[in-house]
């Protein structure tokens, strides 16, 4: 009898409503036999001193490296440092918090009033491009655990054409230009979901991530850090930072002998043969006037591109998406796998505060398009209007901007090996 | 003595390089000092508002780990002990045995135990459960409502960008503080 009335007190429960959380709808009951109601389990998260530590490691990791390159001049200590950063940050902190990712966190940060960053976001992302300021990208080359799964497979890398090198570099900035245009939109984090090696770290990952992440290892046998290289948002702004730091990387202790031995041992293609400077013509001159004059046109060009393509822009976005599902379909409402539409319309919301809310989301994307079209027609031009800047090099010196400060190229330098010396005593000697 | 052998070229190459890092650092240091003010001691987690949740089923898919950090909690205070439970019989059993054709689960992760007469207690075992929902779905249009999904810290990998939020049709899952780190209904009121 009892479950009699309980099947029909249930069926009354279906009457109702399915979606209605009706709350003790059968009282608690008494219990006789002394049963203790247990209460649930709430395991807690990773606290937040650990996050600190997270942080000292960085700054540790950060100093650590920039000593083996200034002062210790070790490949091998930097070597030694990777593989604990990849393991630390990458494998055992499951390559999250980055860095790379952080720009996105510092993004939400200044255009969402609701957000609040952790202390441990904007360390990641400051410290970093700090250190590049001051002595270079020690960061890429020693801490950063992305760099490091590459730097490690890095077989028998090839040269890339110098043109080729420019057209790609400027990848990062259109990558760098639409995370940070979807961040500041609340759509969505694309760094952190297309990041190819994050799914290595944790072990788990969706098969597609797990064939990009496995292609750009092969790919780093040969190209040498194809990642850091030609995608990585983060590069641009430590590239900036780099290429006007204070202190940086010196592949020579001493002279520059000019021995060429080190022409061909960075893998980046990071390093400039010497050069001297052609007589510069007034052909030159007004090609490089007509390159600087011609940068507000690229980034008003960027601009309008981007605001015309901000529709297509923001369809990523889920309340886009949700509203010009119900618009152009409306009888997805009747559908019941989809979860969406079905999610929309248990929410209590009407469609018409739904288009209103995707309008105002839509009006952020054309302003934000004009800002990244605008940013990239920036980029492309002083890119182009670079290529023409001839500086004359007496010596090899590291890029700058684009070196990464592995370290290898040191390795390469005679100067000061104790053959070296012999070398240059034999010949004082036979001068004599 | 160096100084003075510079090119008149050189000095200044030096002196636009000096200006650009201070420009940088400025701009570094003022982009640092505009986001301070937002930053918060302690971090943040993922959390599921119950309230919300709808039980699409896809905290079970989304989540970067497999089985998914979402696990079925059961708040006992809420819970009606019930004999034919909602959130573990599948709709239309009438014979209450605990074979798997009559459970709702499909991996069998709610264990029922008899406490005293009608009384049953139903206790989750978080490795076998995968998040899917379809219990708390039972639960709370047919009981009380006492089962609900939640992210388990002691899984969670705490993504920058959590997975499932941003597949989540309902919007249910936000960030929180870390210091209180659940929405476990009971203790949980809809504010």
């Amino acid at each position: 009898m009892k479950n009699l009335y309980k099947i029909i007190a249930v069926s009354g429960g279906i009457l109702i409503s399915v979606m209605v959380f009706a709350q003790q709808r059968f009282p608690r009951p008494d219990f006789e036999s002394g049963y203790q109601v247990p209460s649930p389990t709430a395991p807690e998260p990773r606290s937040a001193s650990i996050e600190i530590i997270d942080v000292i490691l960085l700054f540790a990791a950060l100093s650590l490296v920039t000593w083996f390159v200034l002062k210790k001049r070790s490949r091998k200590g930097i070597l030694y440092t990777t593989l604990f950063s990849m393991i630390y940050f990458g494998f055992y902190r499951n390559g999250c918090i980055c860095a790379i990712g952080a720009i996105q966190n510092v993004t939400l940060a200044l255009f969402d009033p609701g957000y609040a960053i952790s202390f441990t976001a904007l360390a990641f992302f400051v410290l970093p491009l700090l250190f590049a300021l001051f002595v270079g990208r020690v960061f890429c080359g020693g801490v950063c655990p992305l760099g490091a799964i590459q730097e490690l497979v890095i077989l028998k890398p090839i040269s890339i054409p110098v043109g080729l090198q420019k057209a790609l570099s400027l990848i990062p900035y259109i990558y760098l230009g639409l995370a940070v245009l979807y961040a500041a939109t609340k759509t969505d984090f694309i760094i952190c979901r297309y990041d190819p090696f994050v799914g290595i770290f944790r072990m788990d990952a969706p098969y597609h991530m797990l064939i990009l992440g496995g292609s750009f290892i092969l790919l780093g046998l040969f190209i040498a850090r194809p990642y850091c290289r030609f995608l990585c948002p983060y590069s641009v702004l430590l590239n900036w930072m780099s290429s006007s730091s204070w202190k940086h990387l010196s592949i020579t202790p001493a002279e520059c002998i000019d021995c060429k031995l080190c022409e061909n041992s960075c893998p980046v293609d990071a390093i400039n043969k010497p050069v001297s400077e052609p007589v510069s013509s007034s052909r030159d001159v007004r090609r490089f006037l007509l390159l600087v004059v011609l940068v507000p046109f690229w980034v008003l060009i960027g601009g309008y591109i981007g605001s015309k393509a901000h529709i297509y822009l923001s369809r990523a976005n889920h309340t886009i998406q949700l509203a010009e599902m119900l618009i152009t379909n409306p009888e997805v409402r009747n559908d019941p796998e989809n979860l969406d539409v079905q999610a929309f319309l248990t929410s209590g919301k009407t469609l018409d505060e739904l288009i209103n809310e995707a309008e105002l989301i839509r009006e952020n994307f054309n302003t934000g398009g004009w800002w990244t079209g605008g940013f990239l027609g920036l980029a492309f031009g002083l890119i182009l209007t670079g290529k023409t800047l001839f500086r004359n090099r007496k010596d090899y010196t590291p890029d700058k901007g684009n070196c990464v400060s592995c370290g290898r190229c040191m390795t390469y330098c005679p100067v000061g090996t104790p053959g070296y010396e012999m070398l240059i005593k034999k010949e004082i000697e036979s001068d004599n | 003595m160096e100084k003075e052998n510079k090119t008149k070229g050189q000095k200044r190459r030096e002196f636009i390089q000096k200006s650009t890092r201070y420009s940088l650092l400025i701009g570094l240091g003022g982009l640092t000092g505009l986001v301070l003010p937002k930053t918060r001691t302690g971090d943040w987690v993922w959390q599921i508002d119950p309230f919300l949740c709808t039980q699409c089923g896809r905290c079970a898919d989304e989540c970067v780990l497999t089985p998914s950090a979402v696990k079925c909690v059961h708040a006992y205070d809420l819970c009606g002990y019930c004999d034919l439970c909602g959130g573990y019989f599948k709709p239309g059993v009438t014979d209450l045995h605990t074979g798997a054709e009559n459970q709702l689960c499909p991996t069998s992760a709610i264990q029922r135990s008899f406490i005293e007469e009608p009384f049953f207690e139903f206790t989750i075992t978080e490795d076998l459960c995968i998040g899917c929902g379809k219990c708390v779905k039972g639960c709370s249009s047919f009981g009380n409502g006492s089962l609900h999904l939640q992210i388990r810290h002691d899984r969670c990998l705490n993504c920058n960008q959590c997975s499932i939020a941003r597949n989540c049709p309902s919007d249910a899952i936000k960030r929180v503080p870390a210091k209180q780190p659940y929405n476990i209904k009971g203790d949980f009121t809809k504010s």
